[in-house]
This record gives C-alpha cells, sequence and structure tokens, in this order.
C-alpha cells in the first residue's frame, strides 16, 4: 500500500514538473527579447532535470521494466497526476510568469518541507531542486511586480492573467489521497503547513505589483488524480509524438 | 534588436571564473534596468559555469580609446623589450601570474 502511495507521489511530483517545464519550453525560440528566451529556457531545462530525477526513482519503485522515459512519453492523459494549474496554456507573457510565479512558490515551500522526508532519495531530490525553484521564484517575483506595477497595459495583461490562473491554484493544496498518504507515512509533505506561507509570500508579492488578490473563488481540481483540461491531451500528443510514431528511436 | 527609443539599454558584462581571479569581459546583453541585467547575464554568460561572480555596467558609461590614435598610444612600447619582467625566475608555488 505504502509503495503504491511512494510511487503515485513521486509520479505526482514528477509530471507537475514535466508539464511546467514542456509548457516554458514553448516559448524557446519565441521569447519577448534573446535574453528573456534563454531565461525561461534554461527554467524549462531545470523543470526537466527535476522531472528525470522523479521519473528515474518511480521507474525504479515500479520494478516493471519501466523507464523514466516510458513513464514520461508512453503514458496517456489520465495516468498523468499533474496540477491543472502547470497545464494551462501559455497565454501571454503576463500569464506564463504569473503561471511560474504560483508554481515555483509552491514548489519553493513544498520543496523545503521534502528536505526532511524519511525517503533519502526523494529529500536529496528536494535538496538539489531547491537551489534551482529559488531562482525561478525570484526571476518570476521580478516579472510579476514590474509588469503589474508597469505600464498601464503590463497592468491590464497581469490583471487578464489574474483572472485566468488564479482559479487553478487551490488545486495544490488540497491533498488528494496519495498525499495525505505521504504525508502521515512521512516521506510526503503535509500540504497543509505550506498554505500560509504560499499565501504571504503571493500577497507580498501581489501588493508590490500594486495587483489586487482574488479571494474566495470556485476552485479547479481533478488533475492530480487524472481528471484534466483539454489542453493535456494537446501537449502530450505534441511531446509524445516521436516515441509513439517511432518507438524505441533514440538519436 | 530594433534601435529606437523602445528597447532596452545595453550592459556589459563581467564574470569572475573563479575566486581569486579578475573580472573579465564576457559580452554585452539588453536588459531594463541593473536587476534585470545581472539575471540576464547570469541566465546568458553563466550556464556552464563560467562564473562566482558578475558585474555588470550599461555600455554608454565606458570610455575607450579612438582607434585613430592606436599608432601613436600602442606603437611606441614596440621596442621596450625592457618593461617586460621576463629576467626573473619564477618559483613553480606562484600562481596566476
Amino acid at each position: 500500500m505504502n509503495n503504491i502511495s511512494l510511487i503515485n507521489y513521486t509520479l505526482h511530483l514528477a509530471d507537475n514538473a514535466l508539464i511546467m517545464g514542456h509548457r516554458n519550453s514553448e516559448w524557446c525560440g519565441h521569447g519577448p527579447v534573446l535574453e528573456q528566451d534563454i531565461a525561461l529556457s534554461n527554467i524549462a531545462l531545470d523543470h526537466i532535470g527535476q522531472a528525470r530525477n522523479f521519473y528515474q526513482y518511480a521507474a525504479t519503485l515500479q520494478n516493471n521494466g519501466a523507464t523514466e522515459d516510458s513513464l514520461a512519453f508512453l503514458r496517456d492523459a489520465i495516468d498523468f497526476k499533474n496540477c491543472l494549474l502547470v497545464e494551462l496554456p501559455n497565454g501571454d507573457w503576463a500569464q506564463t510568469v504569473l503561471r511560474l510565479f504560483f508554481f515555483s512558490t509552491y514548489q519553493y515551500y513544498l520543496y523545503q518541507q521534502l528536505q526532511n522526508s524519511n525517503d533519502p532519495q526523494l529529500a536529496a531530490i528536494a535538496e538539489k531542486s531547491l537551489k534551482e525553484v529559488t531562482y525561478h521564484l525570484r526571476w518570476s517575483s521580478e516579472w510579476v511586480i514590474r509588469l503589474g506595477d508597469g505600464t498601464d497595459e503590463s497592468k491590464e495583461r497581469m490583471m487578464d492573467a489574474l483572472e485566468n490562473t488564479w482559479s487553478y491554484t487551490g488545486e495544490m493544496f488540497e491533498a488528494c489521497e496519495y498525499e495525505t498518504e505521504a504525508a502521515f507515512a512521512g516521506f510526503g509533505v503535509d500540504l497543509i503547513k505550506l498554505r500560509n506561507e504560499w499565501d504571504e509570500k503571493i500577497a507580498s508579492v501581489l501588493f508590490e505589483a500594486t495587483l489586487p488578490i482574488h479571494e474566495d473563488v470556485w476552485m479547479q481540481s481533478g488533475g492530480k488524480n487524472g481528471i484534466h483540461t483539454e489542453h493535456l491531451g494537446f501537449i502530450l500528443a505534441e511531446m509524445q509524438f516521436l516515441q509513439r510514431a517511432y518507438p524505441g528511436a533514440e538519436w | 534588436m530594433s534601435n529606437d527609443n523602445q528597447s532596452w539599454p545595453l550592459w556589459e558584462v563581467f564574470i569572475r571564473s573563479k575566486q581569486g581571479l579578475d573580472h573579465k569581459h564576457a559580452g554585452s546583453l539588453h536588459a531594463a534596468d541593473a536587476q534585470m541585467a545581472i539575471e540576464n547575464a547570469r541566465d546568458v554568460y553563466t550556464r556552464r559555469m563560467e562564473g562566482v561572480s558578475i558585474w555588470v555596467v550599461e555600455s554608454k558609461h565606458i570610455h575607450a580609446t579612438n582607434p585613430d590614435d592606436a599608432a601613436s598610444l600602442y606603437d611606441p612600447a614596440n621596442d621596450k623589450a625592457y618593461r617586460h619582467p621576463t629576467f626573473y625566475d619564477l618559483p613553480d608555488e606562484v600562481k596566476h601570474m
């Protein structure tokens, strides 16, 4: 029982990182300026690196011939356990940096706690990834402040981004079954402990960005249990095409 | 990158590759302000562990010699070999000279 929860929990962490990384990688070659194109591509690579570490561990735990590649490229949407937030379309730059800010803040506090996991592998991956996420958080907060407290147009775009994204933030703190078991067994993180820190960080950055905080809104959820938006199917269609069309292809 | 006044200013980037060495010019980039310039420099010029410290300065603050003056400025040093400290034996222990 515990082992299944551990596998699902690890896959959830991996899927979050992979889909976030894939979304941000879609900006590669399309960034507003060369320097920011490289910055976001670096961040995307960090996420995909984190995903690889988690997938490799999940594959070891499954011990049934699965590999990091088969877990990323041969599972269908219903098997993916990422939060809906990370699969949302990129929209404009404002929406992309705001989503990354929400997600990086979450990862930052999550990995801080996960360093204390009683599973040494998860703790080690969290420790390594935390350095990367610290920078993602810094980079994305600055953009949120820059655009929120910028021109009329940039502020309007940030307001639209908030409108489009906010209702996807609640799911991160809604513990699903394997997360509850993970926290109980001590290899995972109790999400309730992150909530206040996340709220405070978000509030302080949005305040500095002169942006409003959306309180009680209906929150979307389902991703952690495989119930996704229509967007994930399109992501997988593109991401998995090569391995589906040419099984085992290498380069 | 267009040169109209809408584009971000240009910055020169200096990277120290390890403690004890000097900052060296690594290249240039565009950024809205100093903070963004440092982060852009981190993302563009230290992706392969090139650095432990970054300086940035707006390119407009760099003052340079005029290439037309090169002959009078640099050529006179050509025949002054005695200015090179090549007449000393350096102990092996001395690094970074």
